[in-house]
C-alpha cells in the first residue's frame, strides 16, 4: 500500500475494506436475496463526494444542464480573446493555421436554422456554420481552450468568449451579454442542420449503400478515375524507407524523407524534446515565427549579450508581451524550472535539432 | 488486361520457373540498390572474383560512394555461404541486455508515421500504423495508431481516479487498484478512427496503405465490462439512456454512447496485448467500444456519467459528423461498417519478379464477424474467394490470403469483404452516389492498387 503516496488513510480503508467488510461483501455475493441487489456487489472504491463530482462534472448539455452561474459580454469577450485566443485563431477567428472558428454564416441562415454554405461545393465548416447547440461551444472552450492552457478560464470569461465567438460569426450583436439563462435563447444558424436518420446508430441499423457480391464479368470496363496527383508525389518522403528491407516486394524510391520522420529515426536533442512536450512548438517554430518568434530568431537577438538566460527564464514564468510584438506569451507555469532552463539553453545555443 | 490466376493444381508455387530463369526485376536481398547500382555491383563482383580485391581497387578507382557500396556488398557476402557468419563464431548479447526488448535495428522502417500537412499541430494529430509490413491481426502496441487532441498526458496511475456519476444510486470514485480488482475479460478487437481513409473521399491523396488505412489497429484488450461497473454504481435502469465517457487529458474528450451499447460489449480497459496500455493508447485506463468509431473509445478515462439525453459534444457536432450533399450532417454515426484492404502488395511497393505472390490483407466489420473476402486482380471484373485465417472473431481484424501468379502485365488488385449480416463492402461510385464527396468519415470503399508492368504498385481509384 505504500506504493500509493496519495491515498488518504480514509480512502484506503474504504477502498480496500477491512477484514470484516470483506467478509460481508463475500456474504452478499453468495446471498441471492433480491433485497440485497440494492447493495453493491463488490464494494470496491468509495462514494464520490458532492464537491468532487461538482469539480469534475463540468459537461454542459443542449438543455443547459451543467451551466454554472455567470455572465460575460461581447466586449469583455473581445478583451479575453485578444489576449488568449487571437494568437492562434486570428483577430477575427478567421485564421485557419490552427482552426478557423468564424466565417461562412449567410444572411437568412439564422431564420432558416440551416447554414446554406454547407450545401455548396465549398462548404466552409466553422463553429458558425456547423454547430447546432451553443452549449457545445461553452463546454468546449471551458474544457479545452486555450489549447496549451486548458481549464484555466473562469465561468465569466467562458460566457464572454462564447458571446464574442458568436459575435465574430454574426450570430450576436456587439452589445450582447450571455449568462446561464440568456445563452439558451441563442438561435444557432445550423440548428436544423443535423439528422439521425441513418443506419449507423446500432448494429441492426440499415446500411445506406448497397453492393452485390458478384463474382464473374461484374463490370464491362474499368477506367482509372484518380491517381496520386503530381503535387502530392514525394510529399510522404522516400517510400523505399517505409517498408521492410526484405520482403516479397521492395519499396519505391521517391521524394525526400519528411522532416518529422527523419527526426524520429535519429536521436533528437533533449531541449527540442522538451519544447515539443510542453507545447512550446505550438507557438514557436525552430526557424520561423508561428505565434511567437522562431527559436533561432531569439538566439540571434540575444547572441553575445551574456546573462540573457535569467531574464528570459523570468519572462517564461511570468509571460508577457512587447519584445517581439503586441501578442503576449502566456505564463509557462506548467513547466518546471529545470526543464525551462534546459529548453532555454537549447534555444540560446541555436536550437540544434539533434 | 490479362487476368492472372492461382497456381495450377499440383504445381508448386515456388517452382524453379518462378525464381529462376524468368529474370528478376530486382533480387530480394539487395533491393535497396537501383537497377543501375545493381549492374555496377555485379561488375564489382565479377571483377573481384577475377582479379582480386587489391587489383580492383586500383583498376577501377571507385568513388567514395562506390567504395561505400562495395563495403556494404563485402559485408553482405562475408556472412554468406560458403563463409560462416560472424555471429556464429562469437557470443551474442547476454540476457537482460534489454530488460524491455525492442525490435531488431533492421526493423527501423516499420514505425508509425504522420501524413505531412494533415493536421496543424503535433499535439492534435495522427500517427498511422505501418500496415504494409505487419503479419496476422495483432498490432504491436508500439505501432498502434495514435490520435490525440491535446498530446499524450503523463499520468501517474496512483493519482488516477475513475468517477462514475449521474443517474446512479452510488456515485463512485475508483482507484486503479479498485478497477483491477473487478472480474475481468480479455477480447481481441480492432479500433478504427472514423476518419480512416478520409483523405481519399474525393480523390487519391496518399501513396501507401499506411496513410490510406493506417488509422486502424487491433489488440487484445483486457478490462472490466462496463456493465459490471454501471451495476456496481447502481445505474438507474429506467431513466438511463446514454453515458458520457470523459478523458483526463487537456482536451477532456467526451462522447455520447447509447446505454444499449454500453451494456453490451464495452470494456473499461487497462490491458493491451498482455501488458498495461501504452501512454499513447490511454494509460492507465481507457474505454473500448468495439465496432464503433475510435473516438468513442475515450483514452485516459477519468469519468463516466449516466444520463437521459445525448450531450452533443464537440466531437459529435463540430467533428465526426457526416456532411451529405443536401448540406445536412448525419449525427451520431457510431458503427464502422465492413471494410477490407490488401496490405501486400500495396501502394509504394514494387514486385520483385514475375511469378507467385501471396496477396494478403485485412478485413473487419463493426457489425460482427467477417464472413467472406473476395479478391480481384482485374479491377473488379472477376473475383475469387480468399482464405480467412481462423479463428475469425467478432469486431476484430481478420487476415485473408489468396495465391496469385503475376504474369508481368498490368493488374488492378482489389479486396471486397462481406460480413455476417450479408453486407458487402461498396465501391467508390456507390458511396459517392449516396453521400457525395465531402463526408470525411466512414469511407469504407473497396481499395484499388495498380500493378504496373515495371512491378510498381500505386494507389488508384477506378470507375
Ligand atoms: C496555441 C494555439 C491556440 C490558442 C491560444 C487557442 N486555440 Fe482554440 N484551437 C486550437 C487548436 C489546435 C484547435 C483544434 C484542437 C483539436 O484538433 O482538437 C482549437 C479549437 C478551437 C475551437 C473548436 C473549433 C472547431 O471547429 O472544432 C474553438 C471554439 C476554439 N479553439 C476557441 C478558442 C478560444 C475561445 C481560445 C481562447 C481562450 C482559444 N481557442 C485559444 C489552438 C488554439
Ligand atoms: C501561446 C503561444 C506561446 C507558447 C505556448 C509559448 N510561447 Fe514563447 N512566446 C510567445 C510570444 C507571442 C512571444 C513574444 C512575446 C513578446 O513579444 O514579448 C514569445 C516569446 C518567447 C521568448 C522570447 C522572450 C523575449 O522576451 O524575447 C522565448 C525564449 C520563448 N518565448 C520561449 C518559449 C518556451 C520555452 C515555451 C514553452 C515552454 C514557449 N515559449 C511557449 C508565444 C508562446
Amino acid at each position: 500500500m505504500s506504493r500509493s503516496p496519495d491515498g488518504s488513510p480514509l480512502e484506503r480503508s474504504q477502498g480496500r475494506g477491512s477484514g470484516l467488510l470483506c467478509l460481508c461483501a463475500a456474504l452478499v455475493l453468495w446471498l441471492p436475496s433480491p433485497s440485497l441487489a440494492e447493495e453493491p456487489k463488490f464494494g470496491f472504491g468509495r462514494l464520490a463526494t458532492p464537491e468532487e463530482i461538482a469539480a469534475w462534472d463540468t459537461d454542459v448539455r443542449p438543455d443547459g444542464k451543467g451551466l454554472p452561474k455567470g455572465s460575460g459580454s461581447v466586449s469583455f469577450g473581445q478583451e479575453v480573446y485578444d489576449a488568449k485566443c487571437a494568437s492562434c485563431h486570428g483577430t477575427f477567428g478567421e485564421d485557419n493555421q490552427y482552426m478557423a472558428i468564424a466565417g461562412g454564416v449567410q444572411p437568412g441562415d439564422i431564420d432558416r436554422g440551416r447554414a446554406s454554405i454547407l450545401a455548396t461545393g465549398q462548404p466552409l465548416r466553422t463553429v458558425g456554420t456547423k454547430l447546432n447547440h451553443v452549449s457545445t461551444l461553452w463546454d468546449y472552450i471551458n474544457r479545452a481552450m486555450p489549447f496549451a492552457q486548458p481549464k484555466t478560464l473562469t465561468p465569466n470569461e467562458v460566457y464572454a468568449l462564447t458571446a464574442y465567438v458568436l459575435h465574430l460569426n454574426d450570430i450576436l450583436p456587439a452589445d450582447a451579454t450571455l449568462d446561464e439563462k440568456s445563452i439558451l435563447e441563442v438561435r444557432m444558424p445550423n440548428r436544423n442542420g443535423f439528422t439521425t436518420e441513418h443506419g449507423f446508430m446500432s448494429k441492426a441499423g440499415k446500411p445506406d449503400v448497397k453492393n452485390a457480391a458478384c463474382m464473374k464479368d461484374c463490370v464491362a470496363t474499368v477506367t482509372i478515375a484518380s491517381e496520386l496527383p503530381e503535387s502530392a508525389q514525394g510529399m510522404h518522403g522516400n517510400l523505399a524507407e517505409q517498408v521492410r528491407s526484405f520482403a516479397p516486394t521492395s519499396g519505391v524510391k521517391s521524394g525526400r524523407a519528411p522532416a518529422g520522420a527523419s527526426a524520429a529515426a535519429s536521436p533528437t536533442s533533449p531541449g527540442l524534446d522538451l519544447a515539443k512536450k510542453f507545447a512550446c512548438m505550438a507557438c514557436h517554430g525552430v526557424d520561423n515565427k508561428v505565434v511567437g518568434p522562431g527559436f533561432r530568431e531569439i538566439a540571434a537577438r540575444y547572441k553575445g549579450s551574456g546573462g540573457a538566460e535569467p531574464q528570459l527564464l523570468a519572462k517564461l514564468k511570468a509571460g508577457g508581451a512587447g519584445v517581439w510584438g503586441p501578442v503576449p506569451m502566456p505564463p509557462q507555469a506548467h513547466v518546471s524550472e529545470q526543464d525551462l532552463k534546459t529548453i532555454l539553453t537549447w534555444v540560446l545555443s541555436g536550437s540544434p535539432t539533434r | 488486361m490479362a487476368v492472372t490466376d492461382a497456381p495450377e493444381k499440383g504445381q508448386s508455387p515456388q517452382s524453379s520457373e518462378a525464381t529462376g530463369s524468368r529474370g528478376r526485376i530486382e533480387p530480394a536481398a539487395e533491393n535497396f540498390f537501383t537497377a543501375a547500382e545493381l549492374s555496377r555491383r555485379k561488375f564489382f563482383g565479377k571483377a573481384l572474383a577475377a582479379i582480386g580485391a587489391a587489383a580492383t581497387a586500383g583498376a577501377v578507382t571507385p568513388s567514395a560512394a562506390e567504395t561505400a557500396r562495395q563495403a556494404v556488398q563485402e559485408g553482405l557476402e562475408k556472412n554468406l555461404p560458403p563463409n560462416v557468419p560472424e555471429w556464429s563464431k562469437i557470443l551474442g548479447a547476454p540476457i537482460l541486455a534489454h530488460p524491455y526488448g525492442l525490435p531488431s535495428p533492421h526493423e527501423k522502417n516499420i514505425v508509425r508515421r504522420e501524413s505531412p500537412g494533415l493536421t496543424r499541430t503535433p499535439h492534435s494529430s495522427v500517427a498511422f500504423t505501418p500496415l504494409q509490413n505487419l503479419f496476422g491481426i495483432i498490432t504491436p502496441s508500439g505501432l498502434h495508431f495514435e490520435r490525440h487532441h491535446a498530446g499524450t498526458p503523463e499520468i501517474d496511475p496512483h493519482q488516477h481516479r475513475l468517477m462514475i456519476n449521474g443517474l446512479v444510486k452510488r456515485p463512485l470514485l475508483l482507484t486503479m487498484e479498485d478497477v483491477l480488482r473487478f472480474p475481468s475479460v480479455s477480447r481481441i478487437h480492432f479500433i478504427e478512427c472514423g476518419a480512416n481513409s478520409g483523405m481519399e473521399w474525393g480523390n487519391v491523396a496518399v501513396p501507401t496503405v499506411q496513410y490510406s488505412h493506417g488509422m486502424l489497429s487491433c489488440s487484445e484488450w483486457t478490462g472490466v465490462p462496463l456493465s459490471v461497473l454501471l451495476q456496481e454504481a447502481g445505474y438507474d435502469a429506467k431513466r438511463a439512456k446514454f453515458i458520457l465517457p470523459e478523458g483526463s487529458d487537456g482536451a477532456g474528450l467526451t462522447r455520447t454512447i447509447p446505454i444499449e451499447l454500453a451494456l453490451d460489449d464495452v470494456l473499461v480497459a487497462y490491458g493491451q496485448n498482455g501488458e498495461m496500455l501504452r501512454p499513447e493508447n490511454g494509460y492507465p485506463l481507457r474505454l473500448l467500444v468495439p465496432g464503433v468509431q475510435g473516438v468513442s473509445s475515450v483514452k485516459w478515462l477519468r469519468r463516466i456519467e449516466v444520463g437521459d439525453q445525448p450531450w452533443n459534444t464537440r466531437e459529435e457536432s463540430l467533428h465526426y459528423v457526416d456532411l451529405m450533399p443536401s448540406g445536412l450532417h448525419r449525427q451520431y454515426t457510431w458503427i464502422q461498417e465492413a471494410k477490407s484492404v490488401i496490405t501486400s502488395p500495396s501502394g509504394g511497393q514494387r514486385l520483385l519478379d514475375k511469378g507467385y505472390y501471396e496477396i494478403t490483407g485485412l478485413a473487419w466489420s463493426g457489425r460482427g464477424k467477417v464472413k467472406r473476402v473476395d479478391v480481384s486482380t482485374d479491377g473488379g471484373r472477376n473475383w475469387r474467394t480468399a482464405r480467412l485465417q481462423e479463428p475469425v472473431q467478432t469486431k476484430a481484424l481478420t487476415r485473408f490470403r489468396i495465391d496469385w501468379r503475376w504474369d508481368g502485365s498490368p493488374a488492378l488488385l482489389q479486396s471486397r469483404v462481406m460480413d455476417e449480416t450479408g453486407y458487402v463492402q461498396p465501391k467508390y461510385n456507390q458511396l459517392r452516389a449516396v453521400r457525395g464527396e465531402k463526408s470525411i468519415y466512414h469511407n469504407n470503399s473497396i481499395q484499388t492498387w495498380r500493378v504496373a508492368e515495371s512491378g510498381e504498385v500505386s494507389n488508384v481509384q477506378v470507375s
